[in-house]
C-alpha cells in the first residue's frame, strides 16, 4: 500500500503548524475528539459544581445566580461541546478508514469546521467573568428570562452561532464523503452501520442547525435591536421560540443517539463473532427515528397548554418512536444470542449501553404519555431521563468506541484491567447519581433549583456522593489514555480484535497519515462483507 | 440494575410506605391525579414486563452464549417473521397503553362549567391571585425567611419542617368545586402546579392558559413554581388551602370586607403611620425582589438607599413609578392607595428620612 502521494510533505509539518494547518481526516479527528475530551472535563466540573450546592437543602457555596449559569453551561458545553464534537471527531477519524476513502471530501472546510470550536469554547468560558456573567436561562434559553440575561447570554448566543456554522460544515463533509467516496462495491447498503447513522445525523445537523441560529438570532435582535418576536408587550409570542427551539431540539436528541447506536452495531458484532442480526431493519430503524424525529418536537412543551387533539397527536407520534428504537435494541439481543461472546472493555460499555439506554427509553416512554408528563414535567424524573440517555447513552458508547479504536490510533493496546475498572465504576457511580432521580421527580422536586424542600434531602445526598465518584472514574479514563499512547501494554497488531471485519481493521496500527489513497481491491471490501454477512451467503 | 442486591433491596421496600413523600407522588386529591396514578401504575407493570423479557434474553446470552465457555457463534442473520413480529408486537403494546391515556387527556383538557375562577399572575418571585368572580386578590409569597436558606457560613441551621414549601397567603379554594385556574405572567415565563392535583400549566406573558381541578378532600396542599424563572426560582412555592365549602364562603366575605376597606374612598387622606404600614407590604410585594428588602439593591439592580430619586423630588419618584425607565418596568397597575404608600415608605424608610408623604388623590392627579 506504500504509493508516493501527490502532497508530499504534509507528513513532515510538525509542532503547531500541523494541528492549525490540519487537513488530513486523522489529525483533525484527533483535534475533536480532544477537544471534545476537554470540554467534557470543563462540562464536568460545572456538574460537580451543580451537585455539590445541592448535597444538602440551603445555599452553601453558590449564589442562586451563579447556580443558574452553572446549570446553563453544562447544558450548552456537554451537547454542543463535548457530544456533538466527539461523534464529529469518530466520523472523521473512522469513516473514511471504514468505507475506503483517503480522506474527508472537502479537507479545508474540515480545518475550519474544527478550528470553529475553539472560540467558541472560549466565549462560552469568558462569559463566566462578564458583568452579571454568563447565560442563566437554562441550555434551552426560553424568553423572556433570556431577554433578562446580561452580556454573557450574547456570549453564547454568539458561540452557538460558531457552534452550529461549524455543525453543518462537519456534516456537509460527512454526508458529501460517504455519498461519493465509497470503496467501489461498497454500495450504500452494504457500508458499516456507523456510517449509515453518521450520514443520518448529518442530515439531521444540516436540517435543524439552521433553524437554532434562527431561533438564537431573534433572540439577540430582540434582546438589542427592539425587534418583538418574543416579547409580548410588542405583539411578540414567547411560546414561539419554544417550537422552533424544540423543532432543532428533538432531532437534536438523535443528533445525539444515532451515532452512538452505530458504534454499538459495530462492536457488538466483532465481539460476539457474529454478524449484526438485522442490517437492512436497522438501517431502515435508522432512517425511521430520523424522519419522525421531526414529528415529535412539542412533546417537550404538554405544560405550555395546547389544543387537545396537538396534545393527543405529538403523544401518538412520541410513543410511535419507540417501535424503531426497540427494533434497534432487539436487533443487538439477537446479535448477541448464540455468539461467541467476550467482554472486552468496548463490549461491556456497548452492554451497559444497550441496558441503560434502554432504561432512558422506558422513562421516555413513561414522559410521552401526556397526563404523566404533566405530573413528570420540568422535574428531576426529566433529568434522569435524559442523563440515562446522554450519559449512559451517548457518552457510553463514546467511551465504548474510544477503547475499540484506540489501538488503531495509537498503534498500542489499552490496559484491559484498567479499562474495565473504569467501566465497572462508572456503571456503578452513574447509576447511584441518576437512579434516584427518577424517585425525586417522582415526588415533584423541580429542576434547576438550587435549594429544595426537606423530603428530597436523602437522594440529593446519594446523587451527589454518585456524581463525585462518577468524577474521578473519569480520570481513570484520561490515565488510561495517556498510559495507552505511551505504550500502553505493548504493540497492537492491525486487527486486535479476532472478530472484527470492517476495512479499518485492514491498514495498519498505528494508521498510517494516509490511507486508502488507492481504494482497497474489490476482494478486500468483498471479504470484510462476506464477514459482516452483507453479502450473500446466507446460513 | 446489578448493584441493587437482595438486603439493599429489602431494606428500600420495607421502608418505602414510611417515606412515600421522598420517592413516589404525592398522595392524588383529585380524579385526574387517581388515573395519572393509575396509568403509570399500568404502564409500570408493562414496562416491567418487557424488561424482564428483554433482558432475561440478553442475560441468558451473555451467560451461557460466552467464548470463555467454549461457545461457537452461529451466523445467523435476518428472519422476516421474527423481524415483523418485535415491530408489531411493540405496535400493539402502544395502542393498549394509548387508549385510556387519551380519555385522560380529553378529561384534562376540560375546563367547561368551573364552579369558581381564580387567575393566577406569576411575577418574580411571587404569585398573585385573583378570585375573578368575588373580586378580591391578594400576592403569595414564600414565608421561609432567608435565615434559614442562605447558610454559607455553613454553620447547622434549624428549618421549618415546610421549608420553602410555606407561603404568607395561601389560594383557598372550596372542596369538590370545580375551580378553573388561568394562568399569565408579569415578567417571564413560571409554572403554576401541585402534584397532588396533577396540575401543572405554564404562566406565559401575553398568554392567558387554562387548567383545572376539583380536591375530593379539605387540607393544605403544596408545589412549587416548575419553570426556570431566574434568580428565585426555587422560592415561590404554591400552597393551595383546600377547605369546606362553609369556610370558603365565610372566608372570602371577610377578604371582600378587608379589601373594600383598603379602596373605599378615593379621597381620604391617609396618615403617615397608614401609609407606611400599608407602603411597607406593597414594597415587599413589587420592589423589593429587585431593589432588595432592605433597600440596598443588587447587582444592576440600583440602591434605594441615598438614591436621587428616592430622595429628590416627589414628583419624579412617583413618575418613574407611574411610567418606568430602562428596566424599571412601569406599575400603573398598581392602585393609587399602593403607589401613594409605597413612594411615601420609600422616602421615609430604607435608610431613607426625607420626610414628605404621598396621598392617593394625588396619584390620581399625576395618572391625568
Amino acid at each position: 500500500m506504500t504509493h508516493e502521494h501527490p502532497h508530499g510533505d504534509h507528513d513532515t509539518v510538525r509542532g503547531w503548524r500541523r494541528w492549525l494547518y490540519a487537513t488530513n481526516h486523522k489529525d483533525i479527528g484527533t483535534l475533536y475528539l480532544c477537544f471534545a475530551g476537554l470540554m467534557f472535563f470543563t462540562g464536568g466540573i460545572m456538574a460537580l459544581g451543580i451537585r455539590l450546592e445541592l448535597f444538602q437543602p440551603g445555599l452553601q457555596y453558590w449564589q442562586p445566580e451563579f447556580y443558574n449559569q452553572l446549570v446553563t453551561l453544562h447544558g450548552v458545553i456537554m451537547v454542543f461541546g463535548a457530544i456533538m464534537p466527539a461523534f464529529t471527531g469518530l466520523a472523521n477519524w473512522m469513516l473514511p478508514l471504514m468505507i475506503g476513502a483517503p480522506d474527508m471530501a472537502f479537507a479545508r472546510m474540515n480545518n475550519w469546521s474544527f478550528w470553529l470550536l475553539p472560540p467558541a469554547a472560549l466565549l462560552l468560558v469568558i462569559s463566566l467573568f462578564v458583568p452579571g456573567g454568563a447565560a442563566a436561562a437554562g441550555w434551552t434559553f426560553y424568553p423572556p428570562l433570556s431577554l433578562q440575561d446580561g452580556m454573557g447570554m450574547d456570549f453564547a448566543i454568539f458561540a452557538i452561532h460558531l457552534l452550529g456554522i461549524s455543525s453543518i460544515m462537519g456534516s456537509i463533509n460527512i454526508v458529501v464523503t460517504v455519498l461519493n467516496m465509497r470503496a467501489p462495491g461498497m454500495t450504500l447498503l452494504k457500508m458499516p452501520l456507523f456510517a449509515w447513522t453518521s450520514l443520518i445525523t448529518a442530515y439531521l445537523l444540516i436540517a435543524v442547525a439552521p433553524v437554532l441560529a434562527g431561533a438564537v438570532t431573534m433572540l439577540l435582535t430582540d434582546r438589542h435591536f427592539d425587534t418583538h418576536f418574543f416579547k409580548a408587550a410588542g405583539g411578540g409570542d414567547p411560546v414561539l421560540f419554544q417550537h422552533i427551539f424544540w423543532f432543532f431540539g428533538h432531532p437534536e436528541v438523535y443528533i445525539m443517539a444515532l451515532p452512538a447506536f452505530g458504534i454499538v452495531s459495530q462492536i457488538i458484532p466483532t465481539f460476539t463473532r457474529k454478524p449484526l442480526f438485522g442490517y437492512v431493519s436497522m438501517v431502515y430503524a435508522t432512517c425511521a427515528i430520523g424522519i419522525m424525529s421531526f414529528t415529535v418536537w412539542a412533546h417537550h412543551m404538554f405544560s405550555v397548554g395546547m389544543p387537545a387533539t396537538a396534545q393527543l397527536f405529538f403523544m401518538f407520534m412520541t410513543m410511535l418512536i419507540a417501535v424503531p428504537t426497540g427494533v434497534k435494541v432487539f436487533n443487538w439481543i439477537a446479535t448477541m444470542w448464540e455468539g461467541s461472546m467476550s467482554f472486552e472493555t468496548p463490549m461491556l460499555f456497548a452492554i451497559g449501553f444497550v441496558c441503560l439506554f434502554t432504561v432512558g427509553g422506558f422513562s421516555g416512554l413513561v414522559l410521552s404519555i401526556a397526563p404523566i408528563d404533566t405530573q413528570m414535567h420540568d422535574t428531576y424524573y426529566v433529568v434522569a431521563h435524559f442523563h440515562y440517555v446522554l450519559v449512559a447513552g451517548a457518552l457510553f458508547s463514546l467511551f465504548g468506541a474510544v477503547y475499540y479504536w484506540l489501538p488503531k490510533w495509537t498503534g498500542y493496546m489499552y490496559s484491559e484491567k484498567l479499562g474495565k475498572l473504569h467501566f465497572w465504576w462508572s456503571m456503578i457511580a452513574f447509576n447511584i447519581t441518576f437512579f434516584p432521580m427518577h424517585f425525586l421527580g417522582l415526588a415533584g422536586m423541580p429542576r434547576r433549583i438550587p435549594d429544595y424542600a426537606l423530603q428530597f434531602t436523602d437522594f440529593n445526598a446519594l446523587a451527589t456522593v454518585g456524581s463525585m465518584l462518577f468524577g474521578l472514574a473519569q480520570l481513570l479514563f484520561v490515565y488510561n489514555i495517556v498510559h495507552c499512547v505511551r505504550g500502553g501494554v505493548g504493540k497492537a497488531s492491525a486487527c486486535p480484535w479476532d472478530g472484527a471485519n470492517t476495512l479499518e481493521w485492514q491498514v495498519a496500527s498505528p494508521a498510517p497519515h494516509h490511507t486508502w489513497h488507492e481504494p482497497p481491491s474489490e476482494a478486500i471490501v468483498r471479504r470484510g462483507l462476506v464477514a459482516q454477512a452483507l453479502e450473500n451467503r446466507h446460513e | 440494575m446489578k448493584h441493587t442486591g437482595p438486603g439493599w433491596m429489602i431494606a428500600l421496600l420495607a421502608s418505602m410506605p414510611a417515606h412515600a413523600a421522598e420517592w413516589t407522588f404525592q398522595p392524588p386529591v383529585t380524579a385526574i391525579a387517581r388515573d395519572v396514578g393509575a396509568l403509570h401504575a399500568w404502564i409500570m407493570w408493562i414496562i416491567l414486563a418487557i424488561f424482564v423479557l428483554v433482558f432475561g434474553v440478553m442475560f441468558y446470552a451473555i451467560l451461557r452464549h460466552r467464548r470463555s465457555l467454549g461457545h461457537e457463534a452461529r451466523h445467523f442473520h435476518e428472519n422476516t417473521t421474527v423481524e415483523i413480529l418485535w415491530t408489531l408486537i411493540p405496535l400493539l403494546i402502544l395502542i393498549g397503553m394509548a387508549w385510556p391515556v387519551a380519555k385522560v387527556v380529553l378529561a384534562q383538557k376540560d375546563t367547561r362549567n368551573p364552579g369558581l375562577t381564580i387567575k393566577v399572575t406569576g411575577q418574580q418571585w411571587l404569585w398573585q391571585y385573583d378570585y375573578l368572580d368575588h373580586r378580591v386578590g391578594f400576592k403569595s409569597r414564600l414565608a421561609t425567611p432567608r435565615t434559614q436558606i442562605n447558610n454559607y457560613d455553613g454553620l447547622p441551621i434549624q428549618r421549618s419542617p415546610r421549608y420553602l414549601l410555606e407561603v404568607d397567603e395561601p389560594l383557598v379554594v372550596p372542596v369538590d368545586t370545580k375551580v378553573r385556574i388561568l394562568t399569565t405572567s408579569n415578567d417571564v415565563i413560571h409554572s403554576w402546579g401541585v402534584p397532588a392535583f396533577a396540575v401543572k400549566q405554564d404562566a406565559i406573558p401575553g398568554y392567558i392558559r387554562d387548567t383545572w381541578f376539583t380536591a375530593t378532600q379539605t387540607g393544605t396542599f403544596r408545589g412549587q413554581c416548575v419553570e426556570l424563572c431566574g434568580r428565585d426560582h426555587a422560592f415561590m412555592p404554591v400552597v393551595v388551602k383546600v377547605v369546606s365549602k362553609d369556610e370558603f364562603s365565610r372566608w372570602i366575605t371577610q377578604k371582600q370586607a378587608e379589601q373594600q376597606k383598603v379602596a373605599s374612598d378615593p379621597n381620604r387622606v391617609w396618615t403617615r403611620a397608614e401609609l407606611m404600614q400599608h407602603g411597607e407590604k406593597v414594597y415587599k410585594d413589587n420592589c423589593a425582589s429587585c431593589h432588595q428588602e432592605n433597600g440596598k439593591g443588587l447587582g444592576p439592580f440600583p440602591a434605594l438607599t441615598g438614591s436621587k430619586i428616592a430622595t429628590g423630588p416627589i414628583t419624579g419618584h412617583l413618575a418613574i413609578v407611574l411610567k418606568g425607565k430602562n428596566a424599571m418596568p412601569a406599575w400603573p397597575s398598581l392602585s393609587n392607595e399602593d403607589i401613594a404608600a409605597v413612594v411615601t415608605y420609600e422616602r421615609n424608610a430604607l435608610g431613607n428620612k426625607v420626610g414628605d408623604e404621598l396621598q392617593p388623590k394625588a396619584v390620581a392627579a399625576a395618572r391625568q
